[in-house]
């Protein structure tokens, strides 16, 4: 895969003093979508807001399509499409006249067939007519989305794009971020809803004081990272963990009814198989067993735990 | 260039102008008309002719030029403060296009509007005193320059101001006054001699004075100098502009 958007070592202080992102280096492979996770003021707007020439960048360079976003900005603009965090619309416009506007402010002539299909694809269709301030929070959402796509983007920046969105509205969002992957798109999204990027991405950046911490494939990092837990019901409660089973540092649960193993799922030998065995010979009556792994939430705390 | 992107910007601008056409119109006209009521009939007809000009007449380039750049200034300072204020600037500076593209559409349209209000004020004059234009050309080249130079200057005020008091402070404590005391209702040379010097240190003098040469060939100071000290200020402000957009002053953090 080939590298749409390539960050390097890009850095930024503010005024106040406060450093935002700390040479940070990433790829952004074309047709990707990645999920960038971080807490509150990790720098993801930041860099987002950098790649798009919101932000000037203290130093470092990024380029978009092999052009760089400072001496080349007409084309790497042209490329780029950013949903903003906030819901950053005027009042009195019409959804209609709002697309046009952002067609036009990217250069693109006036092209009433393609802003029909756009609004039809986010649900907007019957109200292209409404004025802006008369739209519900969600519906902002999409013409934010719609305004992002109306100039054929070949990178949509999503920032925090479900932030007060309801349930509904954000699989819409999901389906419609999948389509677009279809075609091309190259999608970067920041989010707090670790579950959605779990279900959504195929990368996924993990950033925390302005420093990139990793960016792994999805998979990878659960599984490289991912901790699992096999969960033992015995039949009957028992009052203490047998001697016999110490190396596996058990734990037994209130009602003695449950013993959890934690083990890394990378390690060829994970003792599974001794401690079932060591189990039965112990005396104690096997009912159910199952396992369960972390959750990308998981990792991500441990990552932003570690590391303050 | 981006054309498309000036022809949206100019277009979004008119079309905010278009919407509170009423309130744009009704203001300048009332009160320009008020000032021919106060000044041109019931004070001026008991006032001595200036330079051979009635006093109702002699004050239209005046108080067409008190409108002019109060309105350029309003204008141009408002139609970017109010995205800036939003939060919808992100998408002009997210945008592939230049200073002086967003400028021209800004700009343009601002100047445009007031330009449309000044020519709006000269015909209602034309119902309260009798008027006669000299030099229509340089009247039009001094409208349109000075649209130009301050809704420039308005544009810098609104990329500076960073709360909606700030967007009045230099309109009305500093241009408001500049005007009065920069002839729009005497000539300089009716005042004591050391306020004369004073004056002659008011930018709006030189405004003033080659707009009224325009139609009465009087003027203060000379048309060249007036010229020379528009195209100065024009000068002044573009740079100031380009400044703030390669620093991001105010745009960029």
């Amino acid at each position: 895969m080939q590298a749409i958007v390539s960050i390097s070592n890009l850095s930024k202080t503010y005024a106040s003093g406060f450093q935002a992102l700390k040479e940070v280096s990433l790829d952004i492979q074309q047709g990707e979508i990645l999920a960038l996770l971080g807490p509150n003021g990790a720098g993801k707007t930041t860099l987002i807001s950098a790649i798009c020439g919101l932000v000037n960048p203290s130093s470092g360079s990024v380029s978009v399509a092999g052009h760089d976003i400072v001496t080349d900005y007409r084309v790497t603009r042209s490329l780029i499409g950013l949903v903003p965090q906030e819901l950053t619309l005027g009042s009195f416009d019409t959804v209609w006249e709002t697309l046009n506007f952002s067609r036009g402010l990217f250069g693109k002539k006036p092209n009433p067939a393609l802003i029909e299909h756009v609004l039809r694809e986010l649900s907007l269709w019957d109200k292209k007519d409404s004025e802006l301030m008369t739209l519900s929070g969600g519906m902002k959402r999409r013409v934010l989305i719609g305004k992002a796509l109306v100039h054929e983007p070949r990178v949509l920046f999503l920032d925090e794009p479900t932030a007060g969105v309801d349930v509904e509205l954000r699989k819409d969002m999901w389906e419609l971020v999948r389509r677009l992957r279809e075609s091309d798109v190259t999608i970067v999204l920041t989010t707090h809803y670790i579950e959605e990027a779990e279900e959504i991405a195929d990368r996924v950046g993990v950033i925390n004081n302005g420093e990139l911490l990793l960016v792994e494939d999805k998979q990878a990092l659960m599984h490289k990272l991912g901790k699992k837990q096999l969960l033992v019901e015995l039949k009957e409660s028992a009052s203490h963990i047998p001697d016999v089973l110490a190396e596996w540092a058990l734990e037994l649960s209130a009602d003695g009814k449950q013993l959890t193993y934690t083990y890394d799922s990378s390690n060829p030998h994970t003792g599974i198989a001794s401690l079932l065995r060591t189990i039965s010979d112990a005396g104690l009556l096997l009912k159910d067993i199952q396992t369960s792994q972390s959750s990308l939430e998981d990792i991500f705390v441990n990552l932003v735990m570690e590391k303050p | 260039m981006n054309i498309y992107a000036i022809r949206v910007i100019y277009k979004y601008e008119m079309l905010r102008f278009r919407n509170t056409l009423m309130q744009s119109f009704a203001s300048p006209v009332i009160s320009t008309a008020l000032y021919f009521v106060v000044f041109g009939s019931a004070i001026g007809s008991r006032m001595q002719e200036i330079d051979g000009v009635s006093y109702g007449t002699f004050i239209v380039p005046g108080l067409m030029m008190l409108t002019l750049l109060t309105q350029s200034i309003a204008n141009a300072s408002f139609a970017i403060f109010f995205p800036k204020f939003t939060g919808t600037i992100y998408e002009v500076m997210s945008a592939p296009i230049s200073f002086f593209e967003i400028l021209t559409g800004y700009v343009g349209a601002a100047a445009t509007k007031s330009m449309i209000i000044g020519l709006v004020i000269l015909a209602t004059a034309g119902f309260f005193v009798p008027l006669n234009i000299a030099h229509p050309v340089w009247m039009m080249g001094f409208l349109i320059l000075t649209c130009v130079s301050f809704s420039l200057f308005g544009f810098i005020i609104g990329l500076w101001a960073t709360n909606f008091e700030k967007l009045q402070l230099i309109p009305m404590l500093v241009i408001t006054p500049l005007v009065f005391l920069g002839g729009s209702f005497y000539t300089i040379d009716m005042l004591p001699p050391a306020w004369q010097t004073v004056t002659l240190f008011n930018p709006v003098v030189y405004l003033i004075s080659g707009f009224r040469w325009s139609f009465f060939e009087v003027s203060d100071v000379s048309v060249g100098l007036s010229l020379f000290m528009i195209l100065t200020f024009l000068t002044a402000c573009l740079i100031v502009v380009w400044w703030m957009f390669k620093t991001g002053y105010r745009l960029k953090k």
